[in-house]
């Protein structure tokens, strides 16, 4: 009995006594959640185009943040090292398709995944090699983000609002309503829908895959320079980002490969849920329940949803 | 209107070889040429090399693997065996593949708008073309909305068509339009054929089993047999001989003969 309670009923009396921790809990969570929701989008655009599952996405992540604090660091105006990074995302992008995607076309799904974990190591070393390994901390201030934190009183007590996490929320946010527009409306969107949908079809009516394969991976680029940005501000710029990046994998199995708004929701989902249990149910396990919750989620789903809520419809016509 | 005297070749193919994987040899020279504004038919059996032949042409084989190994294609005078399919489309070629291949999540109209990818022209122009393929195809209008993995194998077949015309093109490879669709509705879609010829000035090259319909719509035709032309000539004439009666259109001297008579006769008697 007394660990039923511990369980089903002290949590939730722990919420209602004191809703202002819950709505901490909350907002962090929300935080969290959009910044996976972003970072899921990257996987979601290359799987859609190329059929790749984009096991580099998370490096991706962190080289940008890594290349951001390292041109700064050479003395390079913040702003310019952004257009830097922004540049060495599309050389990547270009190279990717290039070296990759070009001589693997029509090749085997698993062939091109485990071609992006090859990849995915690749870029660790020449990251290394480049920028060190030496954890660093984001430059988000001198970018001329707001630091610090406002502290809000509500539901009888207060709520912390750091000023970066209000930033992450807005851009992040409007990065996900422009690439869902650009998706849904624009000629090259409709080009990479059509891509998704049928490789030969769309090269019959002209579309150039190799031109569709760069746009992606570039803005798969830009969506890791957003994120890498946030989460470096979160904690530190180093190879521990990954971790946090391959979250998107349990993002992706609930929202389903191949949807936008399931990326968004499913981020959401393991932001929010991830928060919440850490808070509430976190304490009797020992604590940090954070690194594994997303993935027991994800197997629930695969179990009585492997589609994922939003996933792919079979079409079948009778 | 097409006119048999006077004509002009847009495309050449001379004496290609294809090779798919480096190892299986699928057209063994082929030969033929697609004369402006006419019809012209490829006829054959299943694996003769009807779809590699349109596939050599718009540049899709290489994304199958598949080799233009001998041989040469000339479009308007030049050699395009080594253009991508984008620019064939951008040159006014553009093949619809057998079996439709619609996008099927998305809408009839969002299929059609993808075949305007390669365009220039504004938003006016496309909108033009969209007016002209619902004016072809009222079915479509009526069906813009929905999936086009929805709609019925006529209406995909009809989609697939529109998203070339889409691209205002010159000449249209069409591969098998007649596949798995009712009588009534191969009728319907050659007469759209026929029009699209006769009123936009589309050449077409057409690949089919369906000898029959295909013979009494094109100008011309071409008979292919694992890999070879092995015969040749205007419609009328081929719809006439003795051998293609026999052979494609199930008919013997005496009116229609029994499909294992044919096949019994057909060991005897061979081409080449």
């Amino acid at each position: 009995m007394e660990i039923l309670h511990m369980i089903f009923i002290a949590p939730f009396l722990d919420m209602v006594a004191l809703p202002d921790l819950f709505f901490q809990g909350l907002w962090d969570g929300f935080v969290g959640g959009t910044l996976y929701a972003l970072l899921a989008l990257g996987f979601v655009l290359i799987f859609k185009a190329s059929g790749v599952f984009n096991f580099s996405q998370p490096i991706l992540m962190v080289l940008a943040a890594l290349a951001l604090v390292s041109f700064y660091e050479m003395g390079i105006n913040p702003w310019i090292s952004v257009a830097l990074v922004l540049l060495l995302m599309y050389a990547l992008a270009f190279g990717v398709e290039r070296v990759i995607l070009r001589n693997l076309v029509n090749q085997d799904g698993n062939i091109l995944f485990m071609s992006t974990i090859g990849l995915t190591f690749v870029i660790i070393g020449a990251a290394q090699w480049i920028f060190g390994g030496v954890p660093r901390s984001m430059i988000h201030a001198e970018l001329g983000f707001p630091v610090g934190s406002s502290e809000w009183p509500m539901f009888g007590g207060a709520v912390y609002f750091e000023h970066i996490d209000i930033s992450a929320v807005v851009l992040a946010s409007s990065l996900i309503a422009i690439l869902a527009v650009f998706f849904s409306k624009t000629k090259i969107g409709r080009g990479l829908r059509a891509v998704a949908d049928d490789h030969q079809a769309a090269l019959s009516v002209g579309i150039s895959l190799n031109q569709i394969w760069v746009i992606v991976w570039f803005v798969a680029g830009i969506v890791a320079l957003v994120g890498g940005l946030f989460w470096g501000a979160r904690s530190d710029v180093s190879f521990a980002l990954q971790i946090i990046g391959l979250k998107a994998l349990p993002v992706l199995i609930i929202g389903g490969f191949t949807s936008v708004p399931g990326a968004i929701i499913g981020g959401l989902i393991i932001g929010l849920g991830e928060k919440i249990f850490e808070i509430y149910w976190g304490p009797m396990m020992g604590g940090s329940v954070e690194g594994w919750f997303a993935y027991v989620i994800a197997l629930v789903f695969l179990l009585f949803k492997p589609q994922g809520l939003f996933g792919e419809k079979i079409i079948e016509r009778v | 209107m097409f006119d048999e005297k006077n004509t002009e070749t847009v495309l050449e193919v001379s004496n290609i070889e294809v090779v798919y994987n480096n190892i299986i040899l699928v057209l063994r020279g082929v030969s033929l040429s697609v004369e402006k504004g006419g019809i012209t038919a490829l006829l054959g059996g299943n694996g003769a090399g009807k779809s590699t032949t349109l596939k050599s042409i718009s540049n899709l084989l290489r994304s199958e693997r598949g080799e233009v190994t001998k041989g040469s294609i000339a479009y308007n005078g030049d050699n395009i065996k080594d253009l991508n399919p984008a620019d064939m489309v951008r040159r006014g070629v553009i093949q619809v593949m057998e079996g439709r291949h619609c996008f099927e999540h998305l809408t009839v109209e969002e299929n059609l708008l993808t075949g305007a990818y390669t365009r220039k022209g504004g938003r006016a122009e496309v909108q033009e073309s969209l007016e002209l393929v619902y004016n072809y195809f009222p079915r479509l209008r009526e069906r813009r909305k929905s999936l086009a993995g929805y709609t019925s194998g006529g209406e995909q077949q009809m989609t697939a068509i529109g998203r070339a015309l889409m691209s205002v093109p010159e000449t249209i490879l069409l591969d098998e339009p007649s596949m798995g669709l009712a009588p009534q509705l191969v009728e319907e879609i050659f007469e759209i054929v026929k029009q699209l010829n006769e009123k936009e000035n589309v050449s077409f090259l057409l690949a089919e089993q369906n000898t029959n319909v295909a013979l009494k719509y094109a100008h011309k035709g071409y008979i292919l047999e694992s890999g070879r032309v092995v015969m040749d000539g205007p419609a009328k004439e081929l719809r006439e001989n003795p051998d293609v009666k026999e052979f494609y259109l199930g008919m013997s001297e005496e009116g229609r003969s029994s499909f294992k008579e044919t096949r019994s006769y057909r060991r005897r008697k061979r081409w080449l």
